[in-house]
């Protein structure tokens, strides 16, 4: 199973300029795991101290924030994960 | 702070200092960023007498504002009418109500004039041709309205139920409209996606910092328009959620600067029941947000995942304040309390606002004793769709004086009586 993760610009100094990703992750601890190790630069923006996803980042599946699908919610094959830092608006 | 710098951007969490550029959140830990300014400066040139001598409208602040140099000022935004509500206050239970009016706000009815006046200046500064913005109505006019005015192209990002009223008054002024099917949530997530890729002047994304110090001068008005006092309580409309933390922000530089008395005025955010993300987290005592998904006839308050949310509920929650939400037919009946009561038709979310004081008042949360302000950011002629079936249709007479009088037998039976006597 693979899904596709979509990585803003403001991360990109720390995945090496890479803008996709691709990784077998089942679930967001699994996805926000293999991304730290993948880019360890970029892992510590992704948790707070207390392994908990960083307030001002979110995340979504397909269109969905992922708030509304549940913390362990089960990835489908070909889902497109979003991040977006700081959500703005209003 | 740079010697040279007015003001800057700064992160609100780890305080790094960003200069100005547009962008709305910080290059390290990802926070928002918000304008820090150089209070030494600001301290020598600022007075009352001399804010008191320029035009009323939200220029006369401009010491307070990240304006760069030569900014156009030709649009008077702003110093909107603070009323005070005699009636409403009654009703409410309030000796000392007030109303801040921006339903009358130049130029398109709402404070989101005044936030565009200011990210407008910064657009133009930072050298974009084209400005736009995600939103649920008042921004899209103020944005497609100033950017008209001021030459520049404009494409507004809505959600497709969007009242009528707001898309036309939107396309009238010759903006480009892309309606997203899909909620606020969903237009503002593109709109971050899209201000990542296209060199565009996203008024409340990438000049969002900017922008939202432009609520500031509410209350610096507020206090003005008292006479250099701040109030004991101001009950502020809560979508985002930025508005009243720019108030609290505002009162609090007028206190630092000497221009006010201290006063510990306490912040009550009001939300529609179909979607109160803030007020819930208000209610159980916590500033983190759950998002909802709106379901409210009070659109312009339509935002499930509000960017300042955190920082709204910590504002109230560290006030002494208190969050409030309005159904769909309390707002409604709010809208036509504050029309009856002070002749000030406002849209749904000033519904949402007069329907959460008058629960804030009967808990006894405000005291009738207490100056209280309300926060009418909107007008209703935008919103008429609300007030559907609300009133029966009128059905037309002769112009006969005959046909008058049998009119009167029907439908004035009462006023008939006491015109006799007066006679």
């Amino acid at each position: 199973m693979s899904v596709t993760v979509s990585i803003p610009s403001a991360f990109r100094r720390h995945t090496e300029g890479a803008d996709k990703y691709n990784c077998a992750a089942t679930d967001l601890s699994g996805l926000l795991d293999a991304l730290g190790i993948r880019f360890p630069e970029l892992k510590p923006h992704l948790r707070d101290d207390q392994g908990q996803v960083r307030r001002f980042l979110n995340i979504y599946v397909n269109d969905e924030d992922i708030r509304f699908l549940g913390k362990d919610y089960k990835f489908k094959e070909g889902d497109e994960i979003t991040l977006v830092p700081s959500i703005a608006g209003g | 702070m740079s010697t040279s710098l007015r003001y800057e951007l700064r992160c609100r969490e780890c305080r790094t200092a960003w200069g100005n550029q547009p962008i709305s959140f910080c290059q390290n830990c990802f926070a928002p960023l918000e304008v820090a300014y150089d209070w030494d400066r600001i301290r020598t040139e600022i007075s009352k007498d001399g804010i008191a001598r320029r035009p009323a409208n939200l220029w006369r602040y401009r010491e307070l504002l990240p304006l760069p140099d030569n900014y156009d000022a030709s649009t008077p935004a702003g110093f909107t009418p603070l009323v005070k509500a005699v009636k409403l206050g009654e009703t409410l239970r309030s000796r000392s109500l007030y109303i801040k009016n921006d339903a009358v706000c130049f130029p398109t009815l709402s404070f989101k004039d005044r936030v565009v006046a200011v990210a407008l200046t910064q657009a133009r500064n930072f050298g974009f041709e084209v400005v736009s913005c995600s939103s649920t109505g008042n921004l899209a006019n103020a944005v497609a309205a100033q950017a008209a005015r001021a030459g520049f192209k404009a494409c507004i990002f809505i959600p497709a139920d969007l009242e009528p009223a707001k898309v036309l008054g939107t396309q009238v002024y010759g903006a480009q409209i892309v309606r997203i099917d899909g909620n606020y949530d969903h237009v503002n997530r593109l709109c971050s996606q899209i201000a990542d890729k296209h060199r565009w002047g996203f008024v409340n994304v990438n000049l969002r910092p900017y922008y939202a110090e432009g609520s500031k001068t509410v209350g610096y008005e507020i206090a003005e328009q008292l006479g250099w006092r701040l109030p004991d309580n101001v009950v502020v409309p809560m979508a985002g959620g930025s508005l009243i933390t720019k108030i609290h922000k505002a009162f609090k530089e007028l206190i630092a600067l000497g221009l006010v008395a201290e006063n510990q005025v306490k912040f009550f955010g009001a939300q529609a029941t179909g979607c109160s993300p803030i007020s819930t987290a208000v209610k159980a005592g916590r500033n983190e947000i759950e998002p909802q998904k709106p379901a409210t006839i009070a659109r312009s308050l339509a935002i499930g995942n509000p960017a300042d949310g955190f920082y709204a509920a910590k504002t109230i929650l560290g006030s002494g304040g208190w969050a409030e939400d309005s159904s769909d037919p309390e707002i409604v009946d709010g809208m036509t309390l504050l029309a009856e009561s002070e002749g000030i038709f406002t849209e749904t979310a000033g519904g949402v606002t007069v329907a959460a004081a008058r629960k804030l008042f009967a808990q006894g949360r405000i005291r009738p004793d207490e100056t209280t302000v309300l926060c009418i950011t909107g007008n209703g002629l935008k919103t008429t769709d609300a007030l559907a079936g609300r009133f029966e249709a009128v059905e037309p007479i002769a112009p006969k004086l005959a046909a008058f009088e049998q009119y009167l037998d029907r439908e004035f039976v009462n006023a008939r009586t006491a015109g006799k006597g007066a006679a």
